[in-house]
């Protein structure tokens, strides 16, 4: 099976790897890059623990091939964080507790981040429309509304 | 499995047309990629049609239609605004197929080849009367979407055969088109039933009108009776009879998990009314 050298951006910074055609990109982030902070939760596209970012599109990165990165800006939840700074999503998300086992932060903290770029003000019921493909099992979803509306709210006051 | 990223779809129908064993086209991949991980669907030959000049692209045809690239995603079709405005109900069937996620890669091509019998884009194209365009090694054709589904994950496309664009024809003046699902949660979920709805009318008389279901048939639906039903009328309460029988009428459904054959039989009627009322509220300008 020959590999496939693929470049890419991921987080702002150039990477290269070499794929099996048949990798997922959730695969190449994980096992190639060593970037363990998308999860693997379904493998068929429901359960959104794989969010990434491609060229901004929010996607499932276990519905990707690694090969189909070439040339493309990934953002994963680990583009997050400004060094030791939290992102507000993650600050209001330990704030609020909106998690329990934590399995499906990264995907919805990706999801949520990709909301509010281009819809700083979004309904509650636009929240939960967007985040309807993000999975969680254990805390029921309205601390993780709670936490995108008021980290939403921070992040228009600091613009 | 080879991966390839042909530059031009005569590369892509030459490599199908080579190719020995399994072939599949790469659009957005939520077909493909689901079926290759579960081992269902392994195919030798990967065929990626997102480098080819123009797939993003959706752009007016010269007689006032569109041309709506096979990499173009739900997503894309949601924010094309002239798009939405014209045909709402082939951009509400695309936006129904799963999450943001998948909506940011899920293609209208891609969910008429997948083949599933409850694709919930393919009646909507049907009722607008879109067609696609098939490139192989002969040329390009041009033939209507209803002819591609041939049973659920089988399509008439012949070895070589790719699609390279949807075309939908010129809208007009006074046209509307609609696409209703029941499903038994709000998201996330497959038809039951799927029935799509499009109309052009004249002081208020339908004049031209298609009406297609999804879910009831091993392939998508055409019901010409359904839309003899209600051209020559203004909807009224006898019209909305007469296409809701004509519907059940046309109805062949199975009985499933999801439901029975009786409950689909009836939906298909329910839905045919309630998709024909907002079409014809958009027709005339008149809808919410
Ligand atoms: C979580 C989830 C939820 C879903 N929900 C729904 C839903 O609610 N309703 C629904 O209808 N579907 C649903 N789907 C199925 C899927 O998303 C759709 O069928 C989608 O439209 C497929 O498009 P794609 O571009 O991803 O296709 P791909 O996976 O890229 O391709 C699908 C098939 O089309 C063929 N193909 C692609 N491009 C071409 C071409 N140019 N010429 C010829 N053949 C081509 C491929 O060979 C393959 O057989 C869901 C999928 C997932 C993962």
């Amino acid at each position: 099976m020959t590999k496939i050298h693929v470049s890419a951006t991921v987080n702002g910074e150039a990477v290269e790897f070499l794929a099996d055609p048949r990798e997922s990109l959730l695969d190449c982030l994980r096992d190639h890059l060593g970037l363990t902070g998308s999860k693997e939760g379904c493998g068929t596209g429901d359960c959104g623990a794989c969010s990434v970012q491609v060229d901004g599109t929010l996607v499932c990165s276990c519905l990707v091939l690694g090969a189909e990165a070439q040339g493309k800006q990934i953002q994963t939840v680990e583009g997050l964080a400004q060094g030791s700074a939290l992102h507000p999503l993650q600050r209001k998300f330990i704030e609020h507790a909106a998690l329990q086992c934590g399995f499906c932060t990264p995907g919805i903290l990706v999801a949520a981040k990709a909301l509010l770029e281009q819809n700083p003000d979004p309904t509650d019921e636009e929240v939960r429309f967007w985040l309807a493909g993000n999975l969680c099992r254990c805390t029921g979803y309205d601390k993780i509304v709670r936490a995108v509306q008021d980290a939403a709210a921070e992040m228009r006051e600091a613009v | 499995m080879n991966f390839h990223r042909p530059p031009t779809f005569a590369d892509a129908s030459r490599i199908a047309a080579a190719a020995s064993g399994l072939t599949r086209f790469l659009a957005g991949g939520t077909d493909v990629l689901v079926q290759l991980r579960a081992g269902m669907v392994t195919p030798e030959d990967l065929i990626d049609v997102k480098q080819i000049p123009g797939v993003f692209d959706v752009v007016r045809t010269a007689d006032g239609g569109w041309r709506i690239g096979v990499a173009v995603s739900g997503m894309d079709l949601r924010r094309h605004e002239d798009l939405r405005a014209e045909w709402p109900g082939v951009v509400e069937g695309m936006n129904l197929v799963g999450s943001t996620q998948v909506q940011g890669r899920a293609t209208l091509v891609g969910n008429l080849c997948n083949g599933s019998p409850a694709a919930d884009s393919v009646p909507g194209l049907v009722a607008a009367g879109a067609m696609v365009e098939v490139t192989n090694a002969a040329g390009v054709r041009v033939v209507p979407v209803e002819t591609i589904p041939a049973g659920p994950g089988k399509t008439t496309l012949q070895k070589g055969d790719v699609i390279s664009a949807v075309i939908l024809p010129p809208r007009g003046e006074k046209g509307g088109d609609a696409y209703l699902r029941f499903i038994p949660r709000t998201e996330m979920d497959i038809a039951v039933v799927g029935c799509a709805v499009s109309l052009t009318v004249e002081a208020d008389v339908i004049r031209a009108a298609r009406v297609a279901l999804g879910a009831v048939a091993p392939t998508v639906l055409l019901v010409e009776e359904a839309a003899a039903a209600i051209i020559g009328t203004t909807l009224d309460d006898a019209a909305l009879a007469a296409l809701g029988k004509a519907a059940e009428g046309a109805a062949k459904p199975i009985t499933d998990r999801r439901g029975t054959k009786e409950f689909r039989i009836e939906l298909a009627g329910v839905l045919a009314r309630r998709a024909a009322k907002i079409a014809y509220d958009r027709a005339k300008g008149t809808a919410k």
